[in-house]
């Protein structure tokens, strides 16, 4: 019997359409856009203004707190503008616009295929290269890397865990880096438990993906105190909590963060990117994206320059279907249906999903039914359809009080709701709020 | 029978004991309370909609006992009747604050901003704003999907289904405020009702600029300037790609209205143009 989380959870049809397709590398765009807010925090401050000369890696836009990120030029080339321009969401951000001529790195990164299996940096020193090389979290979080590799004083960390389940269906990014980056990240999982000072570490891969879990078992044979963990395909193990609860059988108290179990997260392609930037002085500009669905003609993977539009990323994957109803930013089940194709792939762009038009539409609205199938499937333990209601009619004591905000927003309630009810965007409604009169309290 | 009056006489004595004791319990307890608080909630309209800024009317009413200075205290719904009834019995002068009246500012109908999307999630203004821009190419402009007007406790709005924004029903307006607070895109504004119930308003929240505002709505906003120009009393600004016409200096001249030139301005309750007018107005800008 395979290990998964102990809670709630479904399983979605997987539709893995793209996977085995080979990591496809993108051609150089002839023009970027990388909006300055692509990662959870404080939206980076840009550092050039328009005419400068950019090379690939070098850095465009500084952080501006501790959670917050460093922004690297994808391209080499002419700033064009910083401007306002619109996002995947219809809002418009501020962006910087680079024109691209040539594709020159900037000196200091080791372009060479080469593993360098060495690691000389200190912790110290990896916490710290981490957070110059703007590293997020790739899951899609977006959340910065070096904030959760600062373990907290008076916290201790045991195990690292490394999330290689990529439990959203479709997508196929990860599983992709595991098949052909399968060393760079075992070296980028030693970086992480030197950085943590952790003996262990636990990479987790879902069964439906029994080719990376054997790949990357025989070369953890090879590495030191990295086991890999196979788990039963269940939505949403990809969930930090969840995948906690999988691996190690540690359950996260209430309003907790991971490290309060001696616990440390993180993906499999931050990993990679981890590795890059200590070993080979490589800042992330650069990931990759599944573009998959079900009448795409070419469902792929692609590395892909941050900034890239995506009607580049759908033109190479065969191009828009005719029948597409949805283009969703990220997995099925967590991704955002996008308002437009002409906007620019982030640091959190983990797929495209396009959707064709018979499964686009939501279904039509009924009356809760009171069948408590969204309780059960609560990987957190929650009442789905009372917190939808009282997020509803703006009870935020009610709310706050049945937990809203231990809510990871996985939409498996959505997701099983035999009446088609919008519960996870009620839900997501009243965690705003309550998070809002949360913070007032304690200021 | 003797079952029958020991029954009556012990009940009896043991309510005469509570009487007692609740009666020195109350005495010991008793809260005074101002009499006249309840007399001017008698005063007030009792729609308890929170227009004055107190959760209601009582509170309201408290606040009017317990304040020296009431000039800053205004029943939007009772207008300056019922304060001028409830500061009287307080024997208190109040200045009447002129009325007021919701205006939405978005006239971005299905003709004039094509729809570039379709949003198929829950029907609550907040939550698609929360999720992406608008089903249009303004993402400043209304969507449609009546927060307000399930805000409107006064049957004072509407949703058009032929435009798909909302109207109000000027009549009924209170000018409490719940649809200003419920729309998330800050449509709906509070403006003077103006004489005899004539004002003029830009009818626009778009800030981009002009090019791509007119190309998501004809009837944007796309600060031009035109009507800042022509406004004889300073009453028009442009500010972040949009005109705003402040209700103190405008004095309803119209030239704004007539120099729009993707009629942006709205006019409203004037009678069909004479050769004479009357007075200056405001404008609105490119």
């Amino acid at each position: 019997m395979l290990k998964t989380f102990s809670l709630g959870g479904v399983h979605p049809a997987e539709n893995k359409f793209s996977a085995g397709q080979k990591i496809e590398i993108l051609p150089v765009p002839e023009q970027v856009s990388v909006p300055i807010a692509q990662h959870i925090g404080a939206p980076s401050e840009p550092i050039v203004k328009k005419g400068d000369e950019v090379k690939v890696g070098q850095l465009i836009a500084k952080s501006t707190g501790f959670v917050s990120a460093n922004i690297h030029s994808p391209v080499s080339g002419k700033v064009f503008k910083i401007d306002n321009v619109l996002d995947a969401s219809g809002y418009k951000k501020q962006a910087i616009i680079i024109k691209t001529e040539g594709d020159e790195w900037d000196e200091s990164i080791d372009r060479s295929e080469e593993l360098v299996k060495e690691i000389t940096a200190s912790p110290e020193e990896i916490v710290k290269k981490v957070g110059e090389a703007g590293i997020v979290g790739l899951g899609g979080a977006t959340f910065p890397a070096h904030v959760k590799l600062s373990v907290p004083p008076g916290k201790t960390c045991d195990v690292l865990i490394l999330n290689g389940v990529e439990c959203e269906p479709y997508l196929t990014a990860d599983h992709q880096l595991m098949m052909e980056k399968g060393d760079e990240i075992m070296v980028g999982t030693q970086i992480l438990m030197k950085a943590l000072k952790v003996e262990k570490a636990i990479i987790g891969i879902e069964n439906n993906k029994p080719d990376a879990i054997k790949h990357m078992t025989d070369l953890a044979s090879n590495y030191a105190g990295i086991t890999i963990q196979a788990l039963k395909v269940q939505y949403p193990q990809g969930g930090e909590k969840q995948l906690i609860d999988a691996c190690i059988g540690r359950q996260i108290p209430s309003g907790k963060l991971p490290i309060e179990v001696g616990a440390v997260v993180q993906n499999v392609g931050t990993t990679l990117a981890v590795y890059e930037a200590i070993q080979k002085n490589k800042p992330l500009f650069e990931r990759v994206v599944t573009v998959t669905g079900k009448s795409v003609s070419k469902p792929s993977n692609f590395m892909a320059r941050v900034g890239t539009p995506l009607n580049q990323l759908i033109d190479a994957a065969g191009g828009l279907p005719e029948d597409t109803g949805k283009v969703i930013g990220g997995g099925p089940m967590m991704g955002k249906a996008l308002s437009s194709t002409d906007v620019p792939i982030t640091k959190g762009s983990s797929g495209i999903l396009i959707m064709p038009n018979e499964i686009a539409k939501r279904a039509k609205v009924e009356p809760c039914i009171r069948c408590s199938k969204c309780v059960t499937v609560c990987p957190m333990g929650l009442s789905p359809y009372l917190l939808s209601t009282v997020s509803d009619k703006g009870i935020w004591d009610r709310a706050e009080e049945e937990k809203i905000m231990d809510c990871i927003e996985c939409g498996s309630c959505s997701f099983t709701c035999p009446a088609s009810r919008p519960l996870l965007d009620y839900i997501r409604l009243g965690k705003g709020n309550v998070g809002r009169i949360m913070r007032s309290r304690t200021k | 029978m003797s079952v029958v009056l020991i029954t009556i006489i012990s009940l009896g004595v043991l309510g005469a004991l509570a009487a007692i004791i609740l009666y020195f319990v109350a005495q010991k307890f008793k809260v005074f309370e101002d009499p006249r608080i309840d007399q001017v909630e008698e005063a007030l309209p009792a729609a308890n909609c929170g227009g004055c800024g107190f959760p209601g009317c009582r509170a309201f009413a408290e606040a009017m006992v317990k304040s020296d200075d009431i000039s800053d205290l205004n029943c939007p719904v009772g207008g300056a009747e019922t304060m001028s009834a409830a500061a009287a019995i307080l024997g208190k002068e109040v200045s009447a604050a002129a009325p007021m009246v919701a205006v939405v500012r978005c006239n971005g109908t299905c003709e004039n901003r094509p729809r570039v999307t379709e949003y198929d999630g829950a029907t609550s203004c907040t939550i698609a704003s929360s999720l992406y821009g608008g089903d249009t190419g303004c993402s400043n402009g209304c969507l449609g999907l009546g927060e307000c007007v399930d805000a409107c406790d006064f049957n004072a709005m509407y949703m058009d289904e032929e435009t798909g924004l909302p109207v109000i029903k000027e009549d009924n307006c209170v000018s409490c405020g719940a649809c200003v607070d419920a729309c998330p895109k800050n449509i709906i504004e509070l403006r003077k009702k103006g004489p005899k119930s004539r004002r003029i308003f830009v009818s626009c929240v778009n800030t981009d600029k002009g090019a791509p505002a007119k190309k998501a709505c004809s009837a944007a906003c796309i600060a031009c300037k035109k009507c800042q120009k022509i406004c004889p009393f300073d009453a028009i600004t442009v500010e972040n790609n949009l005109a705003y016409i402040d209700y103190d200096k405008c004095k309803l001249c119209r030239k704004c209205v007539a120099e729009c030139p993707t009629n942006a301005i709205h006019m409203v309750n004037f009678p069909p143009p004479k050769p004479k007018v009357e007075k200056p107005v405001e404008e609105k800008a490119e």
